[in-house]
């Protein structure tokens, strides 16, 4: 059947505008529209923090240098000490990306929570602490412990990949609720959407019997209301995708202190404050909505159509 | 044309009580260009037939044939372009209020897909025929029932139709209307659509004669 030319504008021959309301079904749609950029922010925050946590956890490592003044092994005589040679290895060991001997402020800060404020009054034997960051974070670190241990015996090699493991799964349970909660979101606004669909067919039952009488096909009938709902779930996410940006930018202040600057480019370098994956994900919610909205009233509208002969 | 082949009809209910058919193996032709009455008492069964012909609803026995398109086996889609063959003027006129009589009338050009410039030429011509060119925005409430009787015989024929019915078309109107659509129905009638009226009208009935199809009880007697 052909579409007409130069059809009417605003030719209602169902009587649509009395039956899919342009109020309550935007607002309703906007409202799943915001929790859906919620749950979206929170997966790309998750997705970042588990990538964040997994590059940089990996790569770190502490050792700990015992007497760290006393002479090292095999150098008595030229006066360097057991931390100088840890460090010159250190130094010379291609996959080291840098080494740095924790400050004796640094280390009372490590030890409060159990020794208490002014640890160095204690006077105990505290070793060196270096922080040191791999190039390659999956490097073995058996060779550089042999090395070490060989220059300064009972120096301790510390990797932080099992707490970066631990921080992992988290990072990944939290992406995995926001996912599920993106899906309830959308099985909720198919319902809403279905359900006011519903309420519409009811209300213009007997317009709707009136034109399939004329010879209207299933498809002329179902494609005026899956474009209604279609503009209407449209506007609706639109509203709810703007009105999310304020709680977002929010948000994104408040969390700013524990974010790094070297965190993965896909959350890196804000603009207006939100990164830019989400900039991209956000304008997708609307056209997500209308794709939602014309579906499923295509399919709501032609299982009621069956009814007709 | 149309042909009919035992065809019997009962309305479905809920729960278990067993209806009594509303039609009985009816059986009859009616050619291409043909005219007939379907007369009866009320309740005979007039408007479960003259469903039967416009698609509204579908035989629960025998044969039907609307058109040369068995209408047992049709799909959805070819009823549908059935149905826009079919001309129906309604006996409650079954007019969109929202829409105004020049919308109302075009409607079935809109569905049909036609241009809209050939609309507004046709439809504005067929208001004027039917004496309302100066009703074209009035919305049907604010119609006279004989009004809006001519609004719904216009929407019927505007699109020429190859099978016309009417369920007591000229119910709300004076004796010159009234004959002016007879004459209308029978012009069609020759040009080659089929017309079935329903009426109560023997007057009508005996000054155009024509076969009858007489109803009792659901049930064909001539």
């Amino acid at each position: 059947m052909a579409r007409s030319r130069l059809r009417p504008r605003g030719f209602d021959d169902l009587g649509l505008q009395r039956a899919l309301s342009d109020r309550l079904l935007p607002f309703l749609v906007a409202a799943m529209a915001f929790l859906a950029a919620l749950a979206l922010a929170g997966f790309l925050a998750a997705a970042g923090l588990a990538d964040r946590w997994q590059h940089g956890a990996e790569a770190a490592v502490t050792i700990q240098v015992p007497a760290p003044a006393a002479p090292a092994s095999g150098t008595e005589g030229t006066g360097a000490t057991r931390l100088a040679r840890v460090l010159a290895l250190l130094h010379e060991d291609p996959a080291i990306g840098a080494a740095r001997v924790l400050s004796a402020a640094e280390l009372d800060a490590l030890l409060r929570p159990w020794l208490g404020a002014g640890s160095r009054r204690l006077a105990l034997p505290l070793p060196a602490v270096i922080a040191v960051r791999l190039m390659q974070p999956s490097a073995s670190l058996d060779r550089l412990s042999r090395v070490l241990e060989k220059a300064a015996p009972g120096t301790l090699v510390e990797s932080h990949s099992v707490w970066a493991g631990r921080l992992t799964a988290l990072a990944e349970s939290l992406q995995a609720s926001a996912a599920i909660a993106l899906l309830v979101v959308t099985a909720v606004a198919v319902a809403v959407v279905a359900v006011a669909t519903h309420s519409g067919l009811a209300t213009r039952r007997e317009a709707i019997e009136i034109v399939h009488g004329l010879g209207a096909t299933d498809r002329y009938i179902a494609a005026r209301f899956a474009a209604r709902a279609m503009r209407l779930a449209l506007l609706g996410a639109i509203a709810g995708a703007a009105s999310v940006l304020p709680v977002l930018l929010t948000l994104t202040t408040v969390a700013a202190p524990f974010g790094r600057l070297d965190a993965p480019a896909a959350l890196a370098i804000p603009i207006g404050g939100l990164p830019p994956l989400l900039w991209l994900s956000l304008p997708l919610l609307p056209l997500a909505a209308a794709v939602i909205g014309y579906l499923t009233a295509q399919v709501t509208v032609r299982r009621w159509l069956r009814r007709l002969p | 044309m149309v042909r009919f082949e035992q065809v019997g009809l009962t309305y479905s209910t809920q729960g278990h009580r067993s209806v009594a058919p509303v039609l009985h193996d009816l059986s009859f032709s009616v050619p291409e260009g043909g005219f007939r009455w379907l007369v009866g008492a009320s309740g005979a069964g007039k408007t479960s037939l003259l469903r039967l012909m416009y698609l509204a609803i579908r035989p629960t026995m025998g044969r039907l044939s609307l058109l040369d398109v068995d209408i047992g086996s049709a799909r959805r889609h070819q009823l549908a372009s059935l149905r826009r063959r079919i001309g129906v003027v309604y006996q409650d006129f079954r007019l969109l209020p929202h829409l105004s009589a020049f919308d109302n009338v075009a409607l079935p050009l809109r569905i049909a897909g036609r241009s809209e410039g050939q609309i507004r030429a046709d439809v504005a011509e067929m208001l004027r025929w039917v004496g309302l060119a100066g009703k074209l925005e009035s919305p049907p409430e604010t119609l006279s029932g004989g009004e809006q009787q001519r609004v719904a015989i216009a929407r019927a024929v505007i699109a020429r139709p190859r099978l016309l019915v009417a369920d007591e078309p000229t119910g709300n109107l004076d004796e010159v209307q009234a004959e002016r659509l007879l004459r209308l129905l029978q012009e069609l009638s020759r040009l080659g659509t089929t017309v079935i009226v329903a009426t109560h009208n023997q007057g009508l009935v005996s000054r155009h004669d024509a076969p009858s199809l007489r109803l009792d009880h659901g049930r064909l007697v001539s």
